[in-house]
């Protein structure tokens, strides 16, 4: 127990450093300059990090299934947009770097309303308040133009001249250094609440919430101080988002964004604290990434959703922590082999299936755009027989032999579970 | 504090139209180690849920230490000293063994909704917590996640969690169903043993357990109380020989 869980304190601080440096990896000695592209990119991964864990704490940690977390985040960037324009001609006296407690305690305060209302209720009917609430949040987002500026949305200028170190906060660098630190501190602090009394009755009115109420505790006040405290968290990541593009318009808390949240900590794993971290920056990863190579990105974040949620519900995270014991008996090598033969299958697989989802969207979409299909330098004209035939051959194949290879991965799976977990059998 | 633990006047519970609990009185006095009795369908169970607050009272009164408890939710039962185990194991089963055990402790302690405490660093929390587990015989136990031990042991961890908050009213529903010969004699010990100076109402069918442990048995047939009294006098009662032990024996 201890061991792993240093080990993990370490990964993770592996992983602090990389986010630190990353920066300086892709920095420009032409330009003098970091990479504007992996910076936004980066800044991205923060604060997507921030909204997927503090969605975590109602998702994984209390089994409360919401469709309105944006909305906390959303109103944290608006509020900011607001201290930061009042920062700016000298009426708030606050250092940029504290503008982010605000920006919570926005989140917290909208939080405290629409959570009264929605933790009367738990499971489904819980799920149905806050997507009424997200519904009424956008539309009252493009109603009260004063605060929330239309359609157009609001937007500020974060040089507001007070820093406590010093900083202009005008160039991204400065400020993508600021989310990593807010991220650290939202991070630390979340995962400080889950060892607090009321982070552990949270997970206890997940499992049972009957129970609860016969052990003293009221599950409905457990679920309001989780729904609040998650708020503040998201209005963080609200805040830091209003920092960093200055702008903030209805999609801050809309019910895509409510979506992605959901995502983002399902596809890392939301039994595991850091899994949402994982989810956020896979998910930023395939939004920024392959959004530039592709126009149908959003069809891969789909079929990943779809296929994880099938094939491996407890996410990235679960998936890792299921070879833990494996590593650990060190009996990983007898999976090396079968691992290699499920991959080179899946690859042709995935590969079928992107050739055939590319050409379906150059012949629609990218026509109307006037795009063509490049594929290692060479033009693919999506109009004849030939990359159709082989893109479905790939897929076909492709899946039919996986299915095999997978299938007798799964017995040399099961043999090592059977071995090194002889009590409870194939698990 | 009065001499009667807690004491049900005239209670009623109807489902629709359909009458569970008609006009059911009872005392029990402090201390004492009741049992209630009677044939599936009798509303032993239902007893249960009334008293702790988990079903609404259709009419009546339920008084605890003398204070008026129906209608009231059930943490606020339970935080006046009344706690319950289930028929069908109730524990939190993704946390483990050991969390269980402390989050039945974590209100009684006065902890509330803390969310600024370090649980790790709880020095007296912890140590409660742990010998319980030494209690409960489930300290090699410990790590595993409730869901996955085995009947006998989540049965405990089911009495543990009823007990672990010091209440002074316990009330056991079949506290040893499904059980082997030595798992129920296990179970009775460990009840012995936990119900020591509290009051201990329970709903049993094994008639070896409830003979052994109880200094009143309750009689309930169809959602009435057709005895009430010790041991012998109810066993010796022609009325009960009839709709209940006499059917067993047959």
């Amino acid at each position: 127990m201890k061991k792993s869980s240093s080990a993990q304190g370490l990964v993770w601080f592996i992983a602090l450093i990389a986010a630190i440096a990353m920066p300086w990896v892709f920095y420009n000695y032409h330009t003098g300059r970091q990479s504007g592209f992996v910076i936004s990119m980066l800044s991205q991964m923060g604060m997507m990090s921030i909204l997927a864990l503090s969605y975590n704490m109602l998702l994984g940690q209390a089994g409360l299934f919401s469709f309105c977390h944006a909305v906390f985040f959303g109103i944290g960037g608006y509020a900011t947009i607001h201290f930061l324009n009042l920062a700016g001609d000298g009426s708030l006296p606050i250092p940029l770097e504290l503008v982010p407690v605000l920006s919570g305690l926005s989140g917290l305060g909208l939080a405290v309303v629409f959570g009264y209302m929605a933790t009367k209720q738990r499971a489904t009917a819980f799920a149905m308040i806050t997507l009424g609430i997200g519904e009424l949040m956008t539309t009252a987002a493009l109603m009260f133009h004063h605060f929330f500026g239309g359609e157009g949305g609001v937007n500020t200028n974060r040089m507001i001249g007070h820093s406590l170190f010093g900083f202009k906060y005008g160039p991204a660098i400065q400020v993508y250094y600021l989310i990593v630190g807010w991220t650290v501190i939202s991070a630390l602090l979340m995962l400080y609440l889950t060892r607090t009394p009321l982070g552990r009755m949270a997970n206890a009115s997940r499992d049972n919430f009957e129970r609860v109420q016969f052990v003293g505790y009221d599950p409905r006040m457990v679920r309001f101080l989780q729904f609040v405290l998650s708020g503040f968290f998201a209005g963080i990541g609200g805040g830091l988002y209003a920092i960093t593009y200055e702008i903030v318009t209805f999609d801050a808390l809309a019910a895509p964004l409510s979506a992605n949240a959901l995502l983002m900590a399902y596809i890392g794993g939301s039994a595991a604290f850091g899994g949402p971290i994982v989810g956020a920056v896979l998910i930023t990863l395939l939004q920024s990434g392959v959004s530039l190579m592709s126009n149908s990105w959003l069809v891969y974040v789909g079929v990943l959703f779809i296929a994880m949620v099938i094939f491996a519900p407890q996410g990235v995270m679960g998936l890792i922590a299921a070879h833990g014991p494996i590593v650990r008996a060190g009996r990983f090598t007898p999976l090396l082999v079968p691992y290699l033969r499920v991959i080179l299958p899946a690859l042709i697989m995935v590969l079928g299936f992107v050739g055939v989802v590319e050409l379906a969207s150059f012949l629609t979409i990218g026509a109307a755009q006037g795009k063509t299909l490049v594929l290692f330098g060479n033009k693919i004209d999506e109009h004849t027989v030939m990359p159709w035939l082989a893109a479905f051959a790939f897929l076909v194949v492709g899946t039919l032999w996986f299915r095999i290879e997978a299938r007798s991965f799964r017995k040399v799976w099961d043999g090592l579970m059977g071995e090194l977990n002889p009590e409870r059998g194939v698990a | 504090m009065t001499d009667t633990a807690l004491s049900l006047r005239n209670v009623n519970k109807s489902f629709g139209q359909t009458e569970i609990i008609r006009g059911v009185n009872l005392d029990i006095r402090t201390g004492e180690r009741h049992a209630i009795i009677g044939p599936n369908g009798a509303g032993k169970t239902t007893l249960f849920n009334l008293i702790s607050g988990r079903f609404p009272l259709s009419s009546g009164e339920i008084e605890l230490h003398g204070t008026r408890v129906d209608g009231l939710p059930p943490h606020r039962i339970n935080r006046m000293g009344l706690s319950r185990s289930f028929q069908i194991t109730s524990i939190f089963h993704r946390l483990s063994v050991f969390e269980n055990l402390r989050c039945a402790l974590l209100w009684s302690m006065g902890y509330r909704y803390s969310f600024w405490t370090p649980l790790w660093r709880q020095r007296e929390l912890n140590e409660k917590t742990y010998r319980m587990l030494e209690e409960l015989n489930l300290t090699s136990r410990r790590d595993t996640p409730a869901g996955l031990l085995s009947y006998a042991d989540q049965r405990a961890l089911e009495i543990g969690m009823t007990i672990a908050g010091g209440a002074s009213v316990i009330l056991l529903d079949e506290p040893t169903a499904g059980m082997s010969n030595t798992e129920t004699d296990n179970a009775v010990a460990l009840i012995r043993r936990v119900s020591k100076d509290k009051t201990l109402v329970m709903v049993e069918h094994d008639m070896k357990v409830v003979f052994d442990l109880a200094d009143i048995i309750t009689v309930l047939v169809y959602g009435q109380v057709i005895a009430s009294g010790p041991p012998q006098t109810v066993r010796a009662n022609p009325a009960v020989q009839e709709a209940y032990l006499g059917a067993l024996a047959a």
